[in-house]
């Protein structure tokens, strides 16, 4: 059975319903989500509730940093960030806040751990950035393998016992074994506001026997959805931003 | 890990353990069997020695293969059949590969006369080529790694120092001492690159190098400082040891051993294209050299040695498709109609701009089934020498330089099967063809375009006269 990775959908509507046709497409029946539902994009309500019906049907959700600030503003986000943050608050209903509010900061999954940021303080919003603060992750948990997102680019990161960790930059759509031999960290790409250069909303597809991760990238309307932030009167940059996915 | 020691008759994850093939450092192999599966084919389990204090490399070497294998198919690599789980018994099982390690043979023979060579040389560079194309590089080619199949088809094994181009180099972290096999080692990969795919075209010269002479080019040195040599100084030419060497063998080989990326050459099939045409392949001074360089060009060499910083990390297709063999086959039997003068505009286009291309110009000389006695005559020998100097001529005005391009007359009652054999024998990326009209008589009889659309096995431009406008 194969499973869908989402992290950071960012309240893209258009991008996050691409990504979850695409996975069904593929035989996906099983989701999960690593946070940051809202911020930044025009549909944070919808996203929520998408969420909210997953979680309902199986799915693994973890909390975001941006889910976090809805309700306990963080003096560390950027003008822009909080600006939206501002703005998604007053789209948000008491049940949407109060699903917010239930979600864990981690989940385990046979083995497989699930955080929004990293392991060793998935509450701090740390991000793992380079080989050394994903050593620190992986040598911080249990589990052999732990998925991520945050920094809106797909990384991967590796460790064999007693050696130095390794980095990998993952090619869209190439499936890559991630081997029992060693442990993992793999950073998904966001779905709604992809910063590796490559505007296509980007999720996390992983196979089982042998284990194997693909950071999918579908195509969506980026247009629509950057058409529907400027519409709601949140900042053109995060319009313009969707269609270089910088 | 303290796995105990397999046995045979041992049964790992249902596959019976017959007999011990080899016990190296890194691993074991055995020949096992899975009753009632494969049709009782035999097959071959590899076994790393996981136990503390084993090279650390022989469990990098195990986990790289374990990816890279399953990912590769082909008759230039043992088939994979399954592997183990790495918390039970880890292991790798493939197909057994019927045939001989060149290092048996040199054991038995010490070297091979240059037809034999050539031969070998041909059939590795098409599966190194094939091996390229499927993103991995070797990066261990030596005689114990390759296998001549009996039919003449080269296997290789052991991908334990190999590199994925699509996957994590699990050795890149490892450590700056060089990873190889001292006499075959590449000069970049003395210096810890890992990603040049004309690394392997270094180890196969050597590999080619010490068949002919029966020596290893740069002979065993056991320290780095020793393998950095290779960076300067040249080897002693093959043909001052084994004078029956001919010179575009010398030429061949000593080019896979060059130091400078402009000398090598663009693809492994460009190799193997050298080495089945011998009388195309431009000699340049390496062909008939019988010294190694004086002082002074060595010291030069020297000075100006590549840095591990000079190799610049890419992909393999990358390098495949700058080096792209491209295949103009036009038809002369009516001198150099419009026809031909736009397949040579055509393949002018597919060439230019990428400086690793080669041109292969092709005609078909068309033999009829009953006369094949007469046309092998002398009458036939100067109706195909007229015809390869028409086709030189054709070709003139594409004013390519001689190491591009290469001039072929093929003999053949049908030219469809001719040129479709040919451009698969040379692992062709590309070929132009004309195509003339499309009168109902031809669509009956079926025309050679359209038989070599179907059945080659590359990229095929058609290349037809707009039709006359008919108006209406």
């Amino acid at each position: 059975m194969s499973i869908a990775l989402f992290s950071d959908v960012h309240g893209n509507r258009e991008a996050f319903t691409a990504c979850l046709a695409d996975a069904r497409r593929r035989g996906v029946a099983r989701f999960v989500l690593l946070g940051d539902y809202v911020g930044y994009g025009a549909d944070p309500a919808w996203v929520v509730e998408t969420v909210a019906e997953l979680v309902g049907q199986g799915a693994f959700a973890v909390l975001g940093n941006h889910d976090a600030g809805v309700e306990t503003p963080d003096p560390g986000m950027n003008p822009v960030a909080t600006f939206a943050l501002n703005w998604t608050r007053e789209q948000l209903s008491p049940a949407h806040l109060g699903f917010l509010r239930s979600l864990p900061l981690s989940s385990l999954d046979e083995g497989r751990l699930y955080v929004h940021a990293n392991g060793w303080a998935p509450g701090d919003w740390g991000y793992v950035t380079s080989s050394v603060e994903a050593e620190r992750s992986i040598r911080s948990v249990q589990q052999r393998w732990t998925f991520c997102g945050h920094t809106h680019v797909p990384m991967l990161y590796h460790m064999a016992p007693h050696r130095p960790p390794g980095e990998f930059e993952p090619l869209p759509n190439k499936p890559v074994p991630l081997a029992a031999s060693r442990r993992w960290l793999a950073v998904m790409g966001s779905v709604g506001q992809p910063r590796d250069g490559n505007p296509a909303a980007c999720y996390g597809l992983l196979r089982r026997d042998p284990l194997e991760l693909t950071m999918v990238r579908v195509p969506y309307d980026a247009d629509e959805a950057a058409r529907k932030i400027l519409a709601a009167g949140l900042p053109e940059s995060l319009a313009r931003r969707l269609k270089t996915g910088r | 890990m303290g796995q105990s020691r397999p046995q045979p008759g041992d049964v790992i994850d249902g596959f019976r353990l017959d007999t011990l093939v080899h016990r190296g450092p890194m691993s074991t192999l055995w020949r096992v069997s899975r009753p009632g599966r494969e049709g009782g084919a035999p097959l071959v389990m590899k076994i790393p020695s996981l136990a503390e204090g084993e090279d650390v490399s022989a469990i990098v070497g195990f986990e790289l293969e374990q990816m890279i294998l399953p990912r590769l198919s082909g008759p230039h690599v043992p088939r994979f059949v399954a592997a183990g789980d790495f918390d039970e018994t880890p292991h790798l099982v493939m197909e057994w590969i019927e045939g001989e390690s060149l290092q048996a043979i040199l054991a038995r023979e010490g070297k091979l006369a240059p037809e034999r060579v050539a031969a070998i040389g041909v059939a590795a560079a098409r599966a190194l080529q094939d091996l390229h194309r499927q993103h991995v590089i070797h990066l261990d080619l030596k005689p114990a790694n390759i296998l001549l199949r009996p039919n003449g088809d080269v296997t290789f094994i052991d991908f334990g120092l190999s590199r994925h181009d699509e996957l994590p180099d699990l050795l890149a972290e490892e450590s700056d001492a060089p990873m190889g096999t001292s006499p075959y080692i590449s000069p970049e990969q003395v210096l810890g690159v890992r990603t040049e795919p004309k690394s392997d075209h270094f180890a196969l010269g050597a590999v080619l190098y010490e068949l002919t002479t029966g020596r290893q080019p740069f002979g065993d040195p056991q320290r780095k400082a020793g393998m950095m040599r290779r960076l300067w100084r040249d080897p002693l030419p093959p043909r001052a040891i084994e004078p029956s060497c001919p010179p575009w063998l010398q030429e061949a080989i000593l080019r896979c051993l060059a130091v400078e990326p402009a000398r090598l050459y663009g693809s492994a099939a460009q190799l193997a294209f050298a080495l089945s045409n011998p009388e195309q392949a431009p000699l340049g001074p390496n062909a008939a050299k019988l010294r190694q360089d004086g002082f002074w060009t060595v010291l030069r060499r020297r000075l100006r040695a590549p840095k591990r910083s000079d190799f610049q990390s890419r992909r393999v297709s990358a390098d495949l498709d700058a080096a792209a063999i491209v295949v103009a086959a036009v038809d002369l039997a009516g001198g150099v109609d419009e026809l031909a003068a736009r397949v040579r505009v055509q393949a002018g286009r597919a060439v230019e701009g990428e400086p690793g291309a080669r041109l292969a110009c092709v005609t078909v000389l068309k033999t009829a089934l009953l006369s094949l006695e007469e046309t092998a005559g002398d009458q036939g020998r100067s109706a195909y020498v007229q015809r390869l100097v028409e086709l030189k001529d054709w070709a003139r005005e594409l004013a390519l330089p001689a190491d591009k391009v290469s001039y072929h007359v093929l003999e053949a009652v049908d030219p469809a099967a001719a040129l479709i054999d040919y451009v698969s024998k040379n692992q062709v990326d590309h070929l132009v063809l004309g195509a003339r009209g499309s009168s109902a008589l031809r669509r009956y009889l079926g025309s050679v375009s359209s038989e070599v659309v179907a059945k080659a096995p590359c990229t095929v431009t058609v290349v037809r006269l707009r039709a006359p406008d008919t108006g209406g």
